[in-house]
């Protein structure tokens, strides 16, 4: 297939693989040859390194999975220092995740981020289990647009915002985001949920609620992602529950641009693999040339 | 680390929801490691962490054993338990360290529970392939299985059922005299391994875990198994099972 243009970067197929479901990239390519996949979206990064949450942190459901992690990372200097380097050597494009509980930390972290070979900054105000994953900021538009505007203004590198599912209202979050100059929305992150232990009385997880993920999430990340591209005009990255070919077809014709591949990369290590062959098999079979073709045709 | 769908030769029971599922395979294995098993199909999502009991030559091909205990009707092991002969299991691994059996010396104890005992057999074989000898005390509840795959010349075997319907009644741990042995090594519910880890402190003893946690991805990379030690996060996928106790903390051990 044609190259992708996403934000000036050439992406080889419109494949990602998700943010924390994916490590830095080393533990798949000993399975697999991740330099075919379009790119890598890193676990997520906070300012300082993060041990997580304490407890049980997984916990599988009918088609999907309900996480706590709490964000465990080495932090963005660690990452920069470390783990960015082994990442360039993977063959494949690297979008840097960045979470924060203040303003402050996630200023600090795109300027240390700024003079790295990473590709693409996605800011992360959406992620359900810890204070500093920025869930805050994700809930009300006008806070989102304070600090993506205020990101903006120092970020060198093209910002994709990740928007959360518990935001008060999807479009009005994602028309925020854009107004504070975000370079491209992606969606959905995990669904807040929960899991109660009835011999124990007790909720799963010590922080009671925590997000859900996987195939079951899909239907609905299909329909925030509708939503949202029949709003802005911006790119926009689908995900949320993504296992098969089939539903990176129904995205992009929901209107994203490029798709992420999460909890499936659980399921099955190399599925981004298959993915992206069946994508080509479609096209060639459709006699479709580019993506752009069907994207947002619903 | 292999990603690959292995033929099930046999696939049966050995007592209540005790299983075993024997698998062609060929690659290195060591003791303690595991693989995560998943049917071909995608009945169940994650799949699910079973580590290493048994592994042979057989003939030409080279045989790969796991033991496994099948939860409620539904669960993934229990349609694990439903794979027959000739059918594929999808397998990622070996996956973790496995035990380093050069660090073990002197008098050697081995204590397994329940189905904490599957790891133990492989490594009590290659422990007397190196002619160290060890006394093997294993714990359960109500029935027993797999003792006498724990039975060579280079054991001692002690048996204990928490109902008193085979062994000695009562927890392996009240079976053994920790001043009596230089090295533990056990396997088995976190009660116990917490149980033991304690008493190996008190007595100044080297002790080994092989631990269990809940996986998402069993490569590294969701750090859903992470737990806390005086050396910083440690991923139980990657930088265990195994672990040395004493950089353990304990309260993260428990769910």
């Amino acid at each position: 297939m044609d190259k992708i243009n996403f934000l000036g970067v050439e992406f080889d197929n419109p494949v990602l693989a998700a943010s924390g479901t994916f490590g830095f990239g080393e533990e798949f390519a000993e399975i697999f040859d991740v330099s075919k996949l379009g790119g890598i979206c890193s676990k997520g990064l906070t300012l300082e390194p993060k041990d997580g949450n304490d407890g049980i942190r997984i916990w599988e459901t009918p088609s999907g999975m309900i996480n706590s992690i709490g964000l465990q990372n080495p932090g963005v200097k660690h990452f920069v220092n470390h783990e960015l380097a082994e990442m360039e050597k993977l063959g494949t494009k690297i979008i840097a995740n960045l979470g924060g509980n203040s303003l402050e930390q996630y200023i600090e972290g795109v300027k240390l981020l700024n003079d790295t070979n990473v590709d693409i900054i996605e800011l992360n105000i959406s992620c359900p289990n810890v204070k500093s994953g920025g869930m805050a900021f994700g809930i009300k538009a006008e806070v989102a647009y304070d600090v993506v505007s205020k990101v903006k203004a120092i970020c060198k590198k093209p910002l994709m915002v990740k928007l959360s599912p518990n935001a008060e209202n999807i479009v009005e979050m994602a028309l925020a985001c854009e107004k504070a100059g975000a370079d491209a929305i992606s969606l959905i992150n995990t669904v807040k949920a929960m899991a109660i232990d009835i011999n124990k009385k007790k909720a799963v997880f010590k922080n009671v609620y925590a997000g859900l993920s996987g195939p079951c999430v899909k239907p609905i990340a299909l329909r925030m992602v509708h939503e949202v591209c029949q709003a802005v005009d911006i790119p926009v990255c689908g995900l949320g529950g993504i296992s098969t070919w089939e539903d990176v077809i129904e995205f992009i014709m929901a209107g994203a641009s490029m798709v992420q591949v999460g909890t499936y990369n659980f399921v099955k290590p190399d599925v981004c693999v298959d993915i992206i062959d069946g994508i080509e098999a479609y096209m060639t079979r459709e006699g479709i040339k580019s993506l752009d073709e069907i994207r947002g045709c619903i | 680390m292999d990603y690959i769908e292995s033929k099930i030769i046999k696939n049966y029971k050995i007592e209540n929801n005790i299983y075993k599922i024997i698998v062609e395979y060929n690659g290195e294995i060591k003791a303690g490691q595991f693989f995560m098993l998943k049917t071909v199909d995608d009945r169940f999502l994650l799949p699910r962490p079973i580590s290493v009991n048994d592994y042979y030559c057989s003939g030409n091909n080279k045989e790969l054993v796991f033991l496994y205990r099948v939860g409620k009707k539904g669960s993934g092991t229990d349609m694990l338990s439903n794979l027959t002969e000739g059918e594929s299991l999808r397998l990622i691994g070996p996956a973790g360290n496995g035990f380093d059996l050069d660090k073990l010396n002197g008098n050697i104890a081995v204590i397994g529970g329940g189905i904490g005992i599957a790891p133990l057999k492989l490594f009590i074989d290659n422990l007397a392939d190196k002619g160290k000898e060890a006394h093997v005390f294993l714990g359960f509840n109500d029935f027993v299985y797999e003792i006498d795959e724990f039975q060579n010349e280079n054991t001692e075997l002690y048996i204990s059922t928490v109902d008193g319907s085979y062994g000695e009644k009562g927890f392996v741990t009240d079976l053994i005299d920790f001043d009596k042995y230089d090295t533990f090594v056990a396997c088995g519910p976190t009660p116990m391994m917490i149980a033991i880890i304690k008493k190996c402190r008190e007595h100044d003893k080297k002790c080994y875990v092989s631990l269990e946690k809940r996986m998402g991805c069993g490569i590294g990379a969701c750090l859903g198994c992470s737990i806390r030690t005086t050396e910083g996060m440690k991923r139980v996928c990657k930088e265990g099972p195994v672990f040395d106790a004493d950089i353990l903390d304990l309260s993260s051990l428990e769910e």
